[in-house]
């Protein structure tokens, strides 16, 4: 089985939850025998060299994965203004012959990205493509129409997670829609998600297959100590955007501080709430107990989710959502909010209703005091999490590729 | 002559409310009076007044026929406060003569195992519920989930009792049948009535599964099978919500039990018994039950309850509060706390997820088992606080959380 997959990020480029799921998966099917190109966008400024190419081929060791690279400034998170700023950034540092290179807005570069997909549609022998997330569905689209080859699209998040159902943007929309459209079959990470397609988008439910994301922490080594400091410490990691709910976190922090005045709340992350929500601690006189770390990785990152008592994930809407399982495999405790596609398949974290400030706080402040339950969360959260794999969700794609892409 | 003996379990806990961090000092009404209404009057319509009207039934047309019910006390209150009918439909039972009522502990608790003194005290309460309501006085007792050990049977028969019901679990029995009528090790002669769980099972959990070799469970073959048995008495030993609630009515299982007397009666050497008959039988051996053993899981043991560290730690802190309860001399306090030594809760926060973890899902009030123990915490923070209220009205309490809210008392 050959496919032709338009995705995103590898290590170590990260962003997001959308470079790991796209990393894992492929790593999965690769191994199980699937052969893959994997065609992915990559600006000049985010990695230098060619590490990614390095990476595959001398640590990881995997076969059956080509990596095709395209120069272009999509990002997986990226909107308009987003998009312009790269753009202006590349005209600064490189010069106005190399942002030519570029659509000079994101409209145009995935118009560009799927102009690119035609040529390699056209050298490239493949089954059956798969393409994550809008961004590439033009250049699904297009490919599909070279080679008259059947087309999955993979939703990790859709327009309404991102924006939290306020100022959807049409041409986004518009895209996802038609990609989901045109495919034979879409992939939804969570039942969440799926739902969101079909009320939506009006995609009829059978020709969604629901997939759940996994991790893999088999070949992660995850050294089991506690970092000591005075004061309890509740982690928020994830990007400052309605999506990710990080004001009911602070709500959260005001009500929970009434109670207990030892507790720290720290934020991980940027975004486009980040000052606003500096502002708002202020104004509940808890500044001094919010702290904004920015946006933290690698080690950094490995350390912060160690010291956390606890971690929270209040998202407003959440297609699957992977960090409350990085936290509980460093034996955090969490708490996710029930509108998170990753719910519907833990069992050993605490869930709210991402509204429910009230709700949250008396169970930040229940896994704080409550040191048996604190524990109870923690072993049998580490052990749950380190059955997630890959390979299940490999299978079902497999599954579908014999379906559609199946040569007779 | 080969006895056959019913046994019905009748329970219902007082479920309490997700109570949060934020009632503690402001509210002091536990209980979740709109569930436990939803769940009784549910039960009460597909289980409880069509199964009692159909053994009251089968008694005016086979006056051979008798059966046992152990209903807690739990129950018995929430009867009153949401069916009353159901209770009218036991008190008639209750008249035909027919039908025997065990004692247990009145809140269905694992007192025994934390405090002998609250032990005495709750069978005492449920044993005068028993005369009040249905005008016996039981000679056997059932302890909760049928817990069960020698020591234990050694204690209910300085209470008075003649039998007392345990699980014929394999691991204890080895060879020997549950089918006859043995003596506790270390008692005098104390009648240990066990449960034969493979045909107790066949109705209560594999009546209605179509995959099982044996479905459809007709009353003929069932008979059949009991009146090949050797022995004193066949022991069926069941929840009364298999009828109608486990087994839905379609499955079919009404109109098996109300043919199954019948059916039974062809056979001219089996005999309808009540476990106080059987505690007069003259025991074949002695059975030692050193460690505790329940009817609960496949385990059979007491992991359901006392399996994972927050049902330990929540155990144990609720006891703390035993003396300082009493000592208070406040009927409503002392009530609160009764309904919390209610197994059930301990049974929500079951962690063992999986095999039998669907059925305590499956019962389960809360979304997981963090949420119970949650509440249960919270609940046992404002009972802090209102014993120190209550012994010292003046003061204004602050409310201090913290996973030991006994010790805010001493």
């Amino acid at each position: 089985m050959k496919v032709l997959m338009f995705g995103w990020e590898f290590p170590p480029v990260y962003s997001g939850g959308l470079g790991t799921a796209c990393y894992g998966l492929t790593k999965a099917l690769a191994k199980k025998g699937v052969e893959i190109t994997f065609v992915m966008p990559q600006g000049p400024l985010d990695i230098k060299g060619d590490f990614v190419n390095l990476l595959i081929a001398n640590n990881l060791a995997i076969t059956n994965i080509t990596i095709k690279k395209v120069a272009s400034l999509l990002s997986p998170y990226s909107g308009s203004e987003d998009y312009y700023q790269r753009y202006q950034k590349i005209m600064q540092t490189k010069g106005n012959a190399e942002a030519a290179l570029y659509g000079y807005n994101l409209h145009h570069e995935v118009y560009r990205f799927s102009e690119i997909a035609k040529l390699i549609a056209e050298s490239e022998d493949f089954d059956v493509i798969h393409c994550h997330d809008w961004m590439t569905f033009p250049a699904g689209i297009n490919a599909k129409q070279i080679k008259n080859k059947p087309l999955i699209v993979h939703i990790h998040a859709t327009e309404f997670d991102r924006t939290g159902g306020n100022g959807v943007n049409q041409y986004v929309y518009d895209l996802e829609k038609t990609g989901m459209q045109l495919a034979d079959m879409v992939i939804a990470n969570s039942h969440h998600t799926k739902h969101l397609i079909i009320n939506h988008y009006g995609i009829p439910p059978e020709k969604i297959t629901v997939i759940h994301n996994a991790v893999d922490f088999s070949d992660g080594n995850f050294q089991q100590f506690r970092i000591r400091k005075e004061d309890k410490l509740v982690l928020f990691l994830g990007r400052i955007t309605l999506q990710k709910g990080p004001d009911y976190f602070i709500e959260a922090a005001k009500m929970v501080l009434e109670k207990d005045p030892d507790v720290k709340f720290i934020v991980v992350g940027s975004g486009d709430m980040e000052a606003a929500m500096i502002q708002r601690a202020a104004q509940l006189g808890i500044g001094s107990k919010v702290l904004f770390a920015g946006f933290l990785k690698g080690e950094e990152r490995d350390r912060i989710y160690k010291m956390a008592d606890v971690y929270v994930m209040p998202s407003v809407s959440e297609p699957f959502g992977i960090t409350p399982l990085e936290a509980m495999v460093r034996n955090t405790p969490t708490i996710i909010s029930k509108q998170s596609g990753v719910s519907e398949v833990l069992r050993n974290c605490l869930k709210v209703d991402f509204w429910d400030v009230e709700e949250l706080a008396n169970k930040i402040l229940g896994v704080l005091t409550y040191r048996h339950m604190h524990n109870e969360l923690t072993i049998l959260g580490y052990h749950e999490v380190l059955q997630f794999s890959w390979d299940f969700p490999a299978d079902k794609c497999i599954e579908l590729y014999d379906k559609f892409g199946g040569r007779t | 002559m080969t006895g056959v003996c019913f046994y019905f379990q009748v329970h219902q806990p007082f479920r309490l409310k997700k109570y949060s961090v934020f009632n503690i000092g402001n509210t002091s009404d536990y209980f979740d009076h709109q569930k436990n209404r939803e769940v009784m009057e549910k039960v009460a319509k597909k289980c409880y007044l069509p199964t009692n009207r159909l053994m009251l039934n089968l008694i005016h047309k086979h006056p051979e026929f008798k059966i046992a019910y152990s209903i807690t006390g739990t129950a018995l209150e929430q009867f009153e406060q949401y069916a009353p009918n159901v209770l009218d439909s036991f008190e008639e039972l209750a008249k035909t003569g027919n039908v025997e009522f065990l004692n247990e502990t009145y809140h269905h608790s694992l007192s025994y195992l934390y405090s002998k003194k609250e032990f005495v005290e709750q069978v005492n309460l449920h044993k005068k519920a028993i005369k009040r309501n249905f005008k016996q006085t039981p000679t056997v007792f059932r302890n909760t989930e049928l817990i069960f050990n020698n020591e234990l049977a050694n204690f209910v028969e300085q209470l008075g009792y003649k039998g007392i019901i345990a699980e014929g679990a394999d691991h204890i029995l080895g060879w020997r049948s549950p089918n006859f009528v043995y003596k506790a090790k270390t008692t005098n002669n104390m009648k240990l009535l066990l449960k034969n769980y493979k045909l107790s099972d066949d109705i209560a959990f594999r009546f209605g599964n179509k995959t099982w070799e044996q479905h459809p469970l007709t009353a003929e073959k069932y008979a059949a099978w009991l009146s090949a048995i050797q022995g004193h008495s066949v022991n069926l030993f069941m929840d009364y919500e298999t009828f109608g609630e486990h087994q839905w009515e379609h499955t079919g299982i009404f109109s098996f039990m109300n043919n199954l007397p019948k059916q039974l009666l062809k056979h001219p050497h089996l005999k309808f018994m009540h476990p106080s008959e059987l505690a007069t039988i003259d025991p074949v051996d002695e059975v030692d039950m050193h460690s505790f053993v329940s009817w609960a899981d496949v385990e059979r043991d007491l992991t359901a309850w006392l399996g994972n560290e927050m049902q330990k730690a929540a155990m144990h802190e609720l006891y703390q509060f035993e003396e300082k309860i009493k000592n208070a001399k406040n009927s409503k306090l002392l009530e609160d706390w009764r309904k919390l030594t209610t197994s059930d809760h301990f049974y929500y926060m079951c962690t063992k997820w999986f095999n039998d973890g669907d059925v305590h899902k499956y019962f389960n009030p809360y979304d997981t088992p963090y949420d119970s123990y949650l509440a249960f915490m919270n609940i046992l923070n404002d009972m802090a606080v209102r014993l120190k209220r209550a012994n010292n009205p003046s003061i204004n309490t602050p409310v201090l959380l913290t996973e030991k809210p006994s010790l805010v008392l001493s």
